[in-house]
């Protein structure tokens, strides 16, 4: 049993505290207790006056078959980001841990993204994409392909996903590059011996002890797709055109703020709040496990 | 099996030279070790006979193939790391079976190979298990079971007792070498720990400092260690050393105390006048009655081993502590003055400048 230390009363402990709890409570606990109060409310056409209403904003949410379209364009999205995000920065990884002169520059110039706020990239891959000003629009004109974002909603679906992808990327890189790092190199030693080539070895031995690591990313760039790429699409194509961009952050703050149904979109927001906790909650029962070397 | 050849094998990281040009032949079916202190070079030696580390210069070649330009792969060697490197989230069997499905073999001949290294390693029980849950000693086994079943040529090891406490790496050592009487697989061995290297080797090569100081048998190293770095790196406690010239006709060498040591076989007379250093290694003192030819060693502090006894001393006024190795049991209190003699064939002389025996 653990002996109880006896410190003499003071109230320094909750002063050191304080702060964090409450940037909690102003930032998190206050307006999430308000969101899901919202959510019970319907408010008239002038903001006048609300009514109580219990869970219909909910029956309607669930019932509202645009809602359910964003879900799965949602899903759709967040899944490709997490792939594409994934991926890419599995193989930048899979190259800087081999790689050993000039492996300082490759890895700062792979961080970079991470650092550039996500409205000011959505606004960079728009200027890059732009069906008039573009360069990557006129050279895949000249190629043949009418690129149009704005009207296409396929095309604007496939820039947000590269733009929301992009930006997650170094992050990615960062921890799949020290999870590759803590991973003995004798392994590979071994590996090479026994007879494995660089991608069998990548595929037998290095992804299956990275897989710790791997499940945390994938949760980890679900929650970014899901909450944090309102900046993007705000920039890029602000849920356009006619929807075809409109992933649930973004309708929350679409029918909130400009629909101004603040009772719809508080629920939609609460949902959201549900996905979120579920996730984390995932996270922690799960990475648990760690690989032992 | 094979035949392994270094030719002035050089290694160099970017502008700095690790190992400086190293010449040998190992015999097919010998076990030879690579010994030497921390640091001297061993490892990158046996990683560039491996293929994991670029060859800078000289050749190697494995079974009469220059291998300098093969990939690991392609050398027909197997290796044992000092970490044993199992793979942690593959089974015993599938550990030892990596190899062997690279190398396309059927199923049965798979499964016929592991179970005989399994049961040649007391593996048996242990196949369906995951490294962490081995201990030590089982974990090592595994490791060599996984180049047992590839039935290389060549077989590497690196520092792997290291890890192991005392105990069972005085039994593991045993099992090397008993399985080696065994398997008569060329083996190239690493250690920086000299009884380990002693006791399993057929021949040592001494490495200091990138070079091979000398290569010889363990009982060639011990009685006639090429060069002061060898006499106090082989044998345990270290060889005393000790300043000394050579008296004018070359018969005596005359130390510091008037002490003098007559020379075996008619002296040294090339050397009369030099100034040398004398070795003596602990276990040849023996205590005498006390005569005109005994050297007189002043006891400083004695540690009793049950088996033997170590004793520390000075003669007369030598710098730094001798020590001395007597078998039984003894007490001697601090200041006690011991009468020793040493046999004259017992007696090394080495050069004060290059080291080198004379
Ligand atoms: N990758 C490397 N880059 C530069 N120097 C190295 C590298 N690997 C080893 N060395 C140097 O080579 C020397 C020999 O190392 P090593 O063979 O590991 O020694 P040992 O195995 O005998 O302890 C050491 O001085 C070490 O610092
Ligand atoms: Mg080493």
């Amino acid at each position: 049993m653990l002996k109880r230390t006896h410190f003499n009363p003071s109230p320094l402990p909750y002063l050191l505290v304080t702060p964090q709890i409450l940037i909690t409570i102003i930032f998190f606990i206050w307006p999430a207790s308000q969101a899901i109060f919202q959510s019970l409310l319907v408010e008239d056409a002038f903001g006048l006056k609300s009514e109580f209403v219990w869970l219909d904003n909910f029956i309607e949410l669930f019932t509202d078959e645009i809602y359910f379209n964003s879900f799965g364009r949602t899903l759709l999205f967040s899944s490709l980001v997490a792939f594409l995000s994934l991926g890419t920065a599995l193989l930048l990884a899979a190259t800087a841990d081999r790689i050993v002169r000039g492996a300082t520059t490759y890895r700062t110039l792979l961080i970079w993204p991470y650092a550039v706020a996500p409205v000011v990239a959505g606004a960079l891959w728009m200027f890059i994409f732009d069906p008039t000003l573009g360069i990557v629009a006129y050279m895949l004109e000249a190629l043949g392909y009418d690129w149009n974002h704005r009207l296409n909603g396929n095309q604007a679906m496939a820039l947000i996903i590269f733009a929301a992808s992009w930006k997650q990327i170094s992050y990615n890189f960062l921890f799949f590059l020290a999870g590759m790092q803590a991973i003995p190199k004798s392994l590979t030693e071994a590996a090479a011996i026994d007879g494995a080539g660089p991608a069998w070895r990548f595929w037998t031995i290095v992804f299956p002890l990275l897989s710790p690591t791997t499940f945390f990313l994938l949760v980890m760039n679900i929650v970014y797709a899901f909450f944090e790429t309102f900046g993007i699409v705000h920039a890029v194509t602000k849920g356009g055109p006619a929807g075809a961009t409109e992933i649930l952050v973004y309708k929350v703050y679409n029918d909130g703020f400009i629909g101004l149904d603040l009772g719809g979109s508080a629920a939609q927001s609460v949902v959201l709040m549900a996905i979120v906790i579920t996730l984390t909650v995932i996270q922690f029962r799960y990475i648990e496990r760690k690989v032992e070397y | 099996m094979a035949e392994v050849i270094l030719e002035d094998v050089v290694k160099a990281y970017s502008k700095t030279e690790v190992i400086h040009g190293i010449s040998t032949t190992i015999a097919d079916g010998e076990f030879i070790v690579i010994v030497g202190p921390s640091g001297c070079g061993k490892s990158t030696v046996l990683r560039m006979i491996a293929g994991l580390e670029k060859i800078t210069g000289g050749i190697i070649r494995i079974d009469g193939q220059v291998v300098n330009k093969l990939e690991p792969k392609d050398r027909d060697i197997a290796m044992v790391f000092q970490n044993y490197a199992l793979y942690p989230h593959m089974t015993v069997f599938n550990n030892m079976a990596y190899g062997l499905k690279l190398r396309k073999f059927g199923k049965d001949e798979i499964k016929q190979r592991v179970d005989q290294a399994a049961q040649l390693l007391q593996l048996e029980g242990l196949l369906d298990r995951k490294p962490r849950q081995l201990s030590g000693g089982q974990r090592q086994r595994v490791a060599m079971g996984r180049c047992i079943v590839r039935e290389p040529k060549v077989f590497l090891f690196d520092e792997p007792l290291s890890n192991l406490d005392a105990k069972l790496r005085v039994q593991m050592r045993l099992e090397l070498r008993k399985l080696h009487e065994r398997l008569k697989v060329t083996s190239i061995y690493v250690t920086h720990d000299q009884v380990e290297a002693m006791t399993l080797g057929d021949r040592l090569i001494v490495i200091n400092e990138g070079a091979a100081e000398q290569i010889g048998s363990p009982l060639e190293l011990y009685e006639k260690p090429g060069t002061k770095f060898v006499a106090g790196f082989i044998g345990s406690p270290a060889m005393n050393f000790m300043d000394a010239h050579i008296s004018r006709d070359g018969q005596w060498a005359l130390m510091q105390g008037d002490i003098r040591l007559a020379l075996a076989n008619g002296g040294v007379p090339r050397f009369g006048g030099q100034q040398v250093i004398i070795g003596i290694r602990p276990e040849h003192f023996k205590i005498i009655v006390k005569g005109p030819q005994s050297m007189l060693l002043t006891v400083d502090h004695t540690e009793i081993l049950g088996a033997d006894t170590t004793v520390y001393g000075r003669f007369a006024d030598t710098p730094g502590l001798i020590t001395i190795r007597l078998p039984d049991i003894h007490h001697f209190k601090s200041e006690t003055i011991l009468p020793l003699s040493v046999a004259q064939a017992k007696i090394h002389i080495f050069d004060r400048e290059t080291g080198a025996r004379i």
